[in-house]
């Protein structure tokens, strides 16, 4: 399976090919209906969130997908970027610095730009696994300067700020959740635009050359560690940007914004999204946010199912969710896609209650390891059971083992119609 | 003076506890070239094994039934998951293991929950071995050095002194070499990620009573631990030794000795502001050497890289 | 501009390259004329591939130096040696063979036309890179796959794109590494057409294992044995020499027998 997704072009283009302009009008067409279907203070709120991870999961998947650097401590610089916007919002509020609120972004993005450059002076030297040593440490580093260094990170209870003390724009004062996602939604185009020009460009790349063949692109006249200093400090600019996003947002950051813990969820959001296509994260970015908005409601243990998740695509779709999608090209292309709607219709019904069961168990297991003493019933896909009786349990696995036998026994039907549907006829 | 032997005591025992980790997780990235960022959940699973295997039959048997335990779990891991993987390239090598490590947190919470374990050292080791001018020093501290130094010993023996350390060795360097003399390498690779995790298990079990046993400590030790091997050089085991102790003591000194900045900026000639909460370099004047303790790590390694990019130990970029 | 005695392209001077205690090139001195076509040839193990590594700058010599028209490159990095316009082709295939044999060349072109680190442009923009780069592909027959997986190449077309990277670049000394290895008789006699047609007017080093290639392309001939050039000369000459024939085609007979 290849990564093509972001590197087939065509040449004899248009001046402006309206087959590439398209996808970018739907998207902001996207954005500006979506305000209309979730009017509501909750729904502007997850949006809002969606926004940012996708312009950090973008700018994190320019070091991943496009250069091949792999980095454990990224979200110091969309933490650094948002602290130093924080900062520049009090300066407005009691300095009477001018600044209006909608360029607040640019700055943060210069901010992530300069962390970038000094810290990538040493990180970047070299690649793959040292540089992602690297990466954890300055992340680690940064992170416990955090409570020590209490007057620009503000100890525990971090840095916040109010967006509204700004001059007003075309009338705007910003202080409606409404306002706030119109100004998120244009930086959102702004900078996945930005980031999607950046990776067409010669740097771009020679990006690509390098994460391919580092060796290689030294015989051609570049240097693998400028190419891998430039990528990180592009990359560390639009954290930054997602980091002043943040900060208008929620108007406060922490230590929380800089942790392990947020680096390490941008490198799972990205990689399930998908890190060989541009919109891969995009697509990681959302079905994370809904994921971990709708999944803590129902389960305690979503991490659990999203640790589980991350490490079977690890293991056997290393190209993402996107990568699952962009599979189904070829098929479609050859228009044999007709051909799969069987086999996958047929493999769905077991699929499905093997993952039920599967779910099941963890959850009655959970129940009975950690009720409260005396709470033995529960509810389970709105059916109430006991956790302690083992009857549920006995069930669910009886069903787990039937499914699993059943889907063993049709996977090879579906192999065969998968290879019938990429095989292409040879035109005689 | 009796402190300060005291606290080289201490720093040894943190930093033979780290070497243990270290000498595994160096071993498995100078064979396969995967540094194993779940090597520290290892060390967890290690601690919440041998603390319930205790709870029914006592911490000596659990000392050598999680070890084995864990190892087995590791060579499977490595013969299902990593294997698999392994032909997508290093890169992905390395996310799968970092997915591992936030796996067997949740497992961990799934199966103990988020509370510390009440893992405590066994009765007979609950004395004072000796003291030093009024400071006592548990024999259990005696008991993980003398531990930390017998594995790496008998890790020793192994490398250098039986056949099976000579194959080791040799397939260090010369993978296919080895596997064309007719070895059978991928069963190498799996039995050194089973004694790696094992190792770094004996690790947790004898750590779990004294760091306590929660889902934060695979975490807490981890990055420690990869900081470690970067300033010892990557794949280098006697810079991994040197880095452990050098960060042992360094760490422990800099709890012990209650160091003010105030004190040291006074030395100098400077003069405290009055208004020291409005200054803007109150944090510098109210900095205290336990505070910088936890850095002090994360700050070598960057003057290690800054001066030596191979790290202390490690070979030279050809 | 020319002084009497021309500047040679490349030239070693005392080189000598030991890992630990292996001596692997022990004092070789060699000038290379421009636009001349100079194969080095030796057995096995003799240090053909640690020669190139040295003179392309992967290796720093333990002693001596490397002279690119006139100048000390030794202990200068790879992509330094490039820009002064030497590149190089490597015995393993080593193309990006996730990228389309197209985006391939291109990368070889980018830095030499002037794109170097820039993020101002975009590729598909630039008409001259476009076109150049399909004027390369033309030259070496692969225009018709120019938007296939590098990947997906047959090895022989892996090869010829190898060779149409390392000249995209415009380099006037081109070194290539046993560029018919692994090739059958009109592979490879194909091959020696395509590096004739490339590479004229440059300087071209190509080490070799093919007697045939080597005796068909070359204007010198090197041999190396033991680290050590026993004799530099012209095909002819190289053929007859005693010296060369002991050590050298002698082992090559044996080996073949």
């Amino acid at each position: 399976m290849s990564l093509q997704g972001q590197q087939s072009i065509g040449t004899k283009t248009p001046l402006i090919p309206i087959r590439k302009v398209l996808p970018w009008l739907i998207a902001c067409g996207f954005l500006l209906l979506l305000p209309q279907v979730f009017p509501s203070g909750a729904g502007l709120t997850i949006m809002n969130q969606m926004a940012i991870t996708i312009v950090f999961a973008l700018a994190y998947n320019m070091l991943l997908g496009q250069a091949g650097m792999l980095s454990f401590g990224h979200a110091v610089y969309m933490g650094l970027g948002g602290f130093f916007c924080m900062h520049l919002l009090n300066q407005v509020e009691y300095n009477q610095l001018y600044l209006p609120l909608p360029l607040l972004p640019l700055f943060g993005g210069l901010f992530g730009l300069i962390f970038a450059f000094l810290i990538g002076s040493f990180s970047t030297r070299r690649a793959g696994t040292v540089f992602a040593m690297i990466s954890l440490g300055v992340g680690e580093l940064i992170a416990a300067c955090s409570i020590i260094i209490v007057v620009f990170f503000g100890g525990e209870e971090g840095v916040s700020g109010d967006r509204t003390m700004g001059p007003q724009v075309f009338g705007f004062d910003f202080a409606s959740q409404l306002e706030v996602y119109y100004l998120t939604a244009i930086w959102l185009v702004l900078a996945a635009l930005g980031m999607y020009l950046f990776s067409r460009t010669p740097m771009g790349r020679i990006a690509n050359a390098v994460r391919d063949n580092e060796e290689r692109a030294e015989f051609l006249g570049y240097s693998q560690r400028n190419v891998r200093w430039i990528s990180f400090c592009a990359s560390g600019f639009f954290c930054g940007i997602a980091g002043a996003l943040f900060a208008i947002n929620f108007e406060i950051l922490t230590e929380e914004n800089l942790n392990l813990a947020t680096s390490g969820s941008i490198l799972l959001i990205t990689f399930l999204g998908g890190v060989g296509f541009f919109v891969g994260p995009v697509i990681g970015a959302v079905v994370f946010t809904l994921l971990q908005t709708v999944l803590s409601l129902y389960t305690e243990i979503w991490q659990l199912y999203l640790g589980i998740l991350f490490v079977l695509t690890v293991m056997f779709f290393p190209s993402g969710l996107t990568g699952l999608i962009a599979m189904h090209f070829r098929p479609w292309n050859l228009s044999k896609v007709g051909l799969l709607i069987r086999p996958y219709a047929k493999i769905a019904g077991p699929a499905l209650v093997l993952l039920f069961s599967a779910i099941a168990i963890m959850e009655i297991l959970f129940h009975a390891r950690h009720s409260s003493i005396g709470s033995e019933e529960m509810n389970l896909f709105g059916m109430t059971i006991n956790s302690h009786s083992p009857v549920p349990l006995i069930i669910a696995v009886g069903l787990l083992l039937i499914s699993f036998f059943v889907v063993r026994k049709l996977a090879p039907g579906l192999l065969d119609a998968w290879q019938d549907a990429n095989h292409q006829e040879r035109e005689t | 003076m009796s402190l300060f032997i005291v606290n080289i005591l201490d720093g040894l025992v943190t930093g033979l506890l780290l070497f243990m980790l270290c000498s595994g997780l160096t071993l498995i990235f100078s064979m396969m070239g995967v540094l194993n960022f779940a090597h520290a959940s290892f060390y967890m699973l290690g601690a919440y094994f041998g603390y319930q295997i205790s709870t029914y039959v006592g911490f000596w048997p659990g000392l050598i039934l999680a070890p084995i335990i864990v190892g087995v779990i590791g060579a499977a891991i490595e013969r299902y998951g990593l294997r698999r993987v392994h032909q997508y390239g290093h890169v992905p090598e390395l996310i799968f293991t970092f997915g591992l490590a936030l796996l067997i947190e949740e497992v961990v919470q799934f199966f103990w929950g988020k509370s510390q374990m009440a893992f405590e050292a066994p009765a007979a080791l609950k004395f004072a071995a000796f003291s030093i001018a009024g400071n006592a020093f548990p024999a259990y501290k005696v008991f993980m050095i003398f531990i930390a130094i017998g594995v790496f010993l008998v890790l020793l023996y192994i490398l250098t002194k039986t056949r099976i350390g000579m194959i080791i060795q040799a397939a260090l360097s010369y993978p296919e070499t080895v596997q064309n003399l007719g070895h059978n390498v991928p069963l190498i690779f799996m039995g050194v990620f089973g004694v790696g995790t094992a190792m770094a298990a004996i690790a947790g079990v004898i750590a779990g009573p004294v760091l306590g046993t929660f889902p934060g400590m695979a975490v807490l030790l981890g990055s420690i631990v990869f900081v470690t091997i970067v300033i010892g050089g990557l794949g280098s085991l006697w810079g991994a030794l040197l880095a452990s102790l050098l960060i042992g003591w360094l760490q422990t000194f800099a709890a012990a000795y209650n160091l003010r900045m105030a004190d040291l900026l006074t030395a100098i000639g400077l003069t405290e502001p009055a208004d020291l909460a409005q200054s803007l370099l109150s944090d510098l004047w109210t900095l205290t050497l336990p505070q910088v303790g936890p850095i002090l790590p994360y700050l070598l390694m960057i003057i290690v890289l800054a001066l030596r990019p191979q790290g202390l130990f490690g070979k030279r970029e050809t | 501009m020319e002084n009497n005695q021309p500047t040679p392209a490349i030239e070693l001077r005392n080189l000598h390259k030991s890992f630990g205690l292996a001596q692997i090139i022990q004092g070789v001195d060699l000038a290379i004329h421009k636009q001349e076509r100079h194969a080095i040839i030796g057995p096995n193990g003799a240090g053909k591939s640690t020669l190139f590594n040295l003179i392309t700058g992967k290796y720093v010599p333990t002693a001596g130096g490397v002279f690119l028209h006139g100048e000390n490159v030794s202990g200068m990095k790879p992509y330094q040696i490039n820009r002064m316009g030497l590149s190089r082709s490597f015995q393993i295939t080593n193309i990006f063979a996730k990228m389309t044999v197209f985006e391939n060349i291109r990368c070889g072109l980018l830095w030499s036309m002037g794109y170097k680190y820039s993020f101002w442009h975009l590729v598909n923009r630039q008409r001259n890179v476009t076109d150049r780069a399909e004027e390369i592909l033309q030259q070496i027959n692969l225009l018709e796959r120019r938007d296939e997986l590098a990947g997906v190449l047959t090895y022989a077309e892996q090869r010829a794109l190898e060779i149409g990277i390392a000249i995209a670049g415009g380099a006037d000394i081109v070194m290539l590494d046993e560029p018919t290895a692994g090739m059958s008789a009109s592979e490879t006699s194909y091959m020696v057409d395509l590096i004739r047609k490339v590479t004229e007017d440059k300087t071209l080093i190509i080490v070799e294992h093919d007697m045939g290639v080597v005796f068909d392309l070359a204007d010198r001939i090197s041999v190396l044995v033991y680290g050590e050039i026993i004799a530099t000369d012209e095909p002819q000459n190289v053929r007859e020499s005693a010296a060369v024939q002991e050590a050298y085609l002698g082992t090559a007979v044996e080996e073949a027998g």
